[in-house]
């Protein structure tokens, strides 16, 4: 066991996949020399070489563009795109080819990339920088869309991603790149991806959330106890494929069932959550399903951010209400 | 000027050497000295509000700042040079040029405290916000050539991209459209050697950026970006070229970016103390400040007595936008439609309600 924060646990997941697959390459804009600018790819070209870790041009077409070629021809590329709001550029790659390569060529080609992309607000950044746009990446058939709660989910979740013959978008929540610790196990171990993790249990209303906003619930759940609310908390971990089985199984035990988010509300995961509330466990619902999203409004910048962005009180509040309901 | 520095022929434009002294006399731009004068000031305003805005960021008072250290020469030229109809299509690194359309640096400090408002130039006619999705903008400028054209407008589109923007699509269909086109567009490419960590070398393994031009079948000329002088004989060449009809025209401004990528950024993780140092005798207010001065146009004692004067004025404005009220509920959500939808306007009505029981909340938590 080791002290780690999730950058760390990222940098040791890449560390263990490169060393122990040579068709592991990765690259993208500033990963090489400077190690990324959130340091996720630290000191790996000093140890495996520009060849296989290395910096692209700038251009995000580009990088997902070649790694689907690397991809179909014996590669497991592992991108960065450097920010979420400039995948973009990469869009018309990724919904156009690398999710329907397998299907375009009825199995002969598949495409085994890992693009991974710090997203998310609450940093006090620029315009483009804070956005959750999962769901639009969730609405992509053929793509696979994760996101770690903890170092020791990304470690596993990285590995169990670079190993996948199918792309994956890996999410990273940078809000919490360093502000969580904890012990996370040495060398190589998986994590299915398409599970979700139960990781409180309670029985008066189940909580989902996933990326940065497991905190926030967390410490809103701390406050629902002093009032005798016993929350069930899950932590999704996968946007797509996404685990109907455990959400199901806890909104029959709760009743009640709250999606956080970061991401706009229409269309959005939430939305999804409470269709299978519905479909699965429609006999047992105590209230409307319920979400505490982002408003359907451009994230605005750090001045107006705290508006948007989802804290312990704004669930609290979803808490109380549907309890009460 | 195009023919003699055709970007094929490996030369980059010079007037003005490192010491400030005229090397190309034949190219030397016609210019008032009262003009070059204003345009040295403007870019010692420029500077100096720069490297302010990077201490401001040290105490905290603004977010991230991307630093236009020891470019001020290509923003300072277009600014010379811009009219009021001409358009600016800007990335994020050219604050002389901002500021001489009009954009005041109260605007420019409210945007980086993290304010959409500091995008709303009052004052200022045809200029786009900060394009933050590198390259993004130019296509925008080719589209802006377009209406500029078809309504048979007198006005001429300054676009700025840096070098690693050269390696985007929309970069390369932003020239291609407007050498099709043919529509009055500048395309300045301000090579500063870097896109953060990244040197140009690994951007492209063509020669030059400038000669991406030819490709395109559009008038190209690589420049050296730390000479005003020789910055200004090429932007004014290129607006006639643009007003006649012959544009575009494509222009590498060669420089160093001399501060850290952003104030998030640290330098020294790839690039040496030594390289550096070694363009710290191209600076290009030094240079221009040589020659103004053996032209007798300037002196380091007016300079010492202009500075506390510039620093007072743009305190003045930083502690304006510092003081420019909240950031309400509603400015979250406004200017997104034409006309806000009803379920915009719902979300807003329970954020409100929400906002209510939660001061009563706190006041609770407060009492216990
Ligand atoms: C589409 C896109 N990808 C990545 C980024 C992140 N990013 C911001 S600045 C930058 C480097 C830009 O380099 P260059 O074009 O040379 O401009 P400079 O910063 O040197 O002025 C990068 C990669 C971005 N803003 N937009
Ligand atoms: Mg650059």
């Amino acid at each position: 066991m080791k002290i780690m924060n999730m950058v760390n646990a990222l940098n040791d997941a890449l560390d263990i996949k490169l060393a122990d697959d040579k068709s592991v390459v990765v690259y993208g804009e500033d990963v090489g020399v400077e190690g990324g600018v959130f340091r996720v790819t630290e000191g790996l070209q000093q140890k495996y070489g520009v060849e296989r870790v290395f910096d692209s041009p700038l251009a995000e077409s580009g990088i997902v563009g070649s790694a689907v070629g690397m991809a179909v021809s014996g590669l497991r590329p592992v991108v960065e795109m450097q920010f979420c709001g400039f995948i973009y550029p990469a869009f018309n790659q990724i919904i156009s080819h690398a999710s329907r390569m397998r299907n375009r060529s009825r199995g002969k080609y598949e495409t085994p990339i890992v693009i991974r992309m710090p997203y998310g607000g609450g940093i006090n950044a620029l315009e483009h920088h804070s956005e959750s746009m999962e769901s639009i990446f969730g609405h992509i058939p053929g793509l696979k869309v994760v996101v770690p709660s903890t170092p020791h989910d990304a470690k596993g979740m990285m590995i169990s991603a670079i190993e996948s013959n199918d792309t994956i978008l890996f999410m990273e929540p940078k809000r919490i790149y360093r502000a969580i610790k904890q012990e996370v196990q040495e060398g190589k171990y998986t994590i299915p991806l398409g599970k979700a993790n139960v990781l409180s249990p309670g029985s008066d209303v189940t909580v989902v959330a996933y990326g940065a906003m497991v905190r926030e619930v967390q410490r809103a759940m701390v406050m629902a106890k002093e009032q005798g609310i016993s929350v069930e908390l899950i932590d999704l971990r996968s946007i797509y494929p996404i685990d109907k089985e455990t959400i199901a199984k806890s909104v029959k035990k709760t009743g009640r069932v709250i999606t956080v988010t970061e991401g706009p509300r229409t269309y959005g995961v939430a939305s999804e959550i409470s269709q299978i509330a519905v479909e699965e466990a429609f006999l047992h619902l105590e209230a409307p399903p319920a979400r505490v999203t982002g408003f359907d409004t451009i994230v605005p910048l750090p001045k107006g951010e705290y508006h948007y962005m989802q804290d312990p009180y704004k669930i609290l509040y979803e808490i109380e209400r549907i309890v009460k309901y | 000027m195009f023919k003699d520095y055709n970007p094929s022929d490996k030369k980059t434009f010079q007037v003005m050497n490192e010491e400030g002294k005229i090397v190309n006399k034949q190219h030397m731009p016609e210019i008032t000295p009262e003009r070059l004068l204003k345009a040295y000031k403007d870019m010692l305003f420029a500077r100096t509000a720069d490297l302010m805005t990077v201490s401001y960021q040290r105490q905290g008072r603004i977010y991230t700042y991307p630093p236009n250290y020891g470019q001020e020469a290509i923003a300072g030229a277009a600014g010379a040079i811009m009219r009021d109809q001409d358009w600016m299509v800007p990335a994020f690194r050219e604050m002389g040029a901002m500021l001489a359309k009009g954009v005041t640096l109260k605007e420019l400090f409210l945007y980086f405290m993290g304010n959409e408002e500091g995008s709303n130039f009052k004052n200022a006619k045809n200029v786009l916000p900060i394009s933050v999705p590198i390259a993004s903008q130019y296509v925008h400028a080719t589209g802006i050539g377009y209406s500029i054209k078809y309504k048979k407008e007198n006005s001429v589109v300054y676009a700025f991209v840096g070098d690693g923007g050269t390696s985007e699509g929309d970069f390369h269909e932003a020239v291609n459209f407007a050498g099709v086109w043919r529509v009055p567009v500048i395309f300045i490419i301000q090579n500063n050697q870097y896109g953060i960590s990244t040197p140009v070398k690994v951007q492209t393994a063509s020669e030059s950026l400038a000669i991406k031009s030819i490709a395109y079948g559009v008038k190209g000329i690589r420049v050296d970006g730390n000479d005003f002088l020789a910055m200004y004989k090429a932007l004014r060449e290129s607006a006639d070229i643009c007003s006649k009809g012959e544009g575009p025209v494509l222009i590498e401004a060669v420089t160093y970016r001399k501060g850290a990528h952003t104030t998030s950024d640290d330098p020294t993780k790839y690039r040496t103390k030594e390289e550096e140092e070694s363009w710290d005798i191209k600076d290009p207010l030094k240079r221009l400040k040589s020659y103004l001065i053996k032209e007798k146009l300037w002196s380091e004692k007016m300079e010492e007595e202009l500075l506390p004067q510039y620093k007072q004025e743009i305190d003045r404005q930083f502690v304006e936008a510092e003081n420019f009220g909240e950031y309400k509920a509603e400015d979250v959500f406004m200017h997104h439609y034409a006309e806000t939808p009803d379920d915009l306007k719902e979300q807003l009505s329970q954020y409100n309600r929400f906002l209510q029981w939660r001061e009563t909340r706190i006041k609770n938590e407060a009492k216990k």
